[in-house]
């Protein structure tokens, strides 16, 4: 892991990556959206807005798995002292906020031909709100401070203490009002979502993943190439 | 060994109890706002006892909540200021346990007045006769958690100018189990069912973030004094 800690070899690894992924996230994307909104059928209930779920879901999944990057990426900073790691939180955590927002905001267009309402109170749109508002914790904690080396371990601490956290909210808020569906594809004994519709949801999911993928590895790149330029422009200041 | 760390402890402990109840202290101010902003929720909703009824015990709540939140930004602040945080750093405690003393110290001197006055609240509110004592139960039970988590915040936004608001983006979001249990006990009890499950979580809360406040805060507080 170490090893990439040296910003060359990382861009190097990068570089290699981003070919595929960007390849592997228009494919996806391409397959996934013609399945999702032409090729699956309407559902006998939802009819049409059932096609929502295949922006919404993934965007859900990714909303929970970037924090858990970011969490992931504070941990390695706190513990090894990892100089790109905060670097990493920094990064992801601007995609995971987007993420949280899509998925909210979908959820929101499906609720209002379905529940009758643009917002409800329920378990799990609350706690996907509260994750929301613990990224802007983040993104603003790095704002904040203008020593970066401080400011990124203060947001590397306020990431882990939100993780565990997490499920607690989860939990008080699913305790709290309950309205939407129980998991239906994640979950044991295998998913019980037909597979006309769970092939476009999982194109779907890797066409986000990729995306996540690509995204964050440029702005990790551009997060080194800034701090360059800085430790550049200082050299002239004051070499 | 014990004996000169407890003295530590409770020094660190009476220093901080006096400076909130000195003048320009927090303790007289978070009083005063937790009466106010009660009382401007009822200019709010309207007169109507069934309404205030109706919403007493989330108001009650949500008002110590942010009294508890307003008196903690400067907890550290004013050490972090004039320096004494940094001769505190060096005592035998470790960072860990000043934080715990002075979070004991905003609880003791801080929120349990909220405590306190919570009945008279709950009069002006209309609170059901049977949510009196859940009420001051819950309040009991889950406001330490406030004071743990609010610790942590605090101590990240340390060195921050104006860090107040940057406070409160970072620690309400974490308020949130709290306020549902702490609320949901005394909605039971309204309700004639058992508020112990909704007091049982409440008390679980309120220690993990015992095991995590002091040294979430200290590990705050080290990279501020770096």
């Amino acid at each position: 892991m170490h090893r990439f800690a040296n910003p060359a070899e990382f861009n190097r690894l990068a570089d290699r990556i981003l070919p595929w992924s960007l390849a592997i996230m228009a494919g996806a994307f391409a397959a996934g959206l013609y399945l999702a909104l032409f090729a699956s059928p309407p559902d006998y209930q939802q009819g049409d807005s059932v096609r929502i779920m295949y922006v919404h879901v993934p965007a859900a999944w990714m909303a929970m798995f970037t924090y858990m990057v970011m969490a992931g990426a504070s941990f390695t900073a706190l513990v090894w002292r990892h100089p790109l790691a905060d670097l990493a939180g920094k990064a992801a955590a601007p995609i995971g906020a987007t993420f949280t927002a899509l998925a909210l905001v979908t959820g929101s267009l499906w609720g209002k031909p379905m529940w009758g309402t643009y917002w409800e109170w329920d378990g799990r749109m609350t706690s996907v709100l509260v994750l929301f508002f613990l990224y802007l914790g983040y993104m603003a904690v790095w704002q904040s401070m203008d020593d970066e080396a401080k400011a990124g371990r203060a947001a590397s601490i306020l990431a882990l203490v939100g993780v565990a956290n997490i499920p607690i909210i989860k939990f008080s808020v699913d305790w709290w009002n309950t309205l939407h569906q129980p998991a239906s594809v994640m979950r044991m004994g295998g998913p019980t979502i037909d597979g006309t519709m769970l092939w476009p949801l999982l194109i779907m999911a890797l066409a986000y993943k990729a995306y996540f993928v690509t995204v964050f590895l440029w702005r990790m790149k551009l997060e080194i190439n800034r701090r360059k330029l800085s430790v550049l422009s200082q050299a002239e200041v004051y070499g | 060994m014990a004996a000169p760390l407890r003295s530590v402890f409770m020094a660190v402990l009476a220093r901080d109890m006096r400076l909130a109840w000195s003048q320009g202290g927090t303790g007289t101010m978070a009083l005063s706002f937790f009466l106010i902003a009660v009382t401007l929720f009822a200019f709010g909703v309207g007169p109507e006892p069934q309404v205030l009824s109706r919403i007493a015990a989330g108001v009650i709540w949500v008002v110590a909540l942010l009294a508890c939140l307003l008196s903690l930004d400067r907890l550290y602040q004013a050490d972090f200021e004039d320096g004494s945080l940094d001769d505190l750093a060096l005592s035998p405690l470790g960072l860990a346990g000043v934080a715990g003393a002075k979070i004991l110290a905003h609880w003791l001197a801080t929120v349990l007045p909220l405590i306190l006055i919570t009945p008279l609240l709950g009069l002006f509110m209309h609170l059901g006769a049977d949510g009196y004592l859940v009420l001051i139960a819950s309040l009991m039970i889950g406001t330490p958690a406030l004071s743990l988590i609010g610790s942590i915040g605090a101590a990240l936004t340390v060195s921050v100018r104006r860090g107040g608001v940057l406070m409160a983006l970072l620690v309400l979001p974490l308020y949130v189990p709290t306020l549902i249990f702490g609320v949901g006990a005394v909605d039971a009890a309204l309700n004639m069912v058992t508020p112990m499950e909704n007091l049982a979580l409440l008390g679980a809360v309120s220690l993990v973030a015992l095991v995590i406040g002091p040294i979430a805060s200290a590990a705050a507080l080290r990279l501020a004094l770096e």
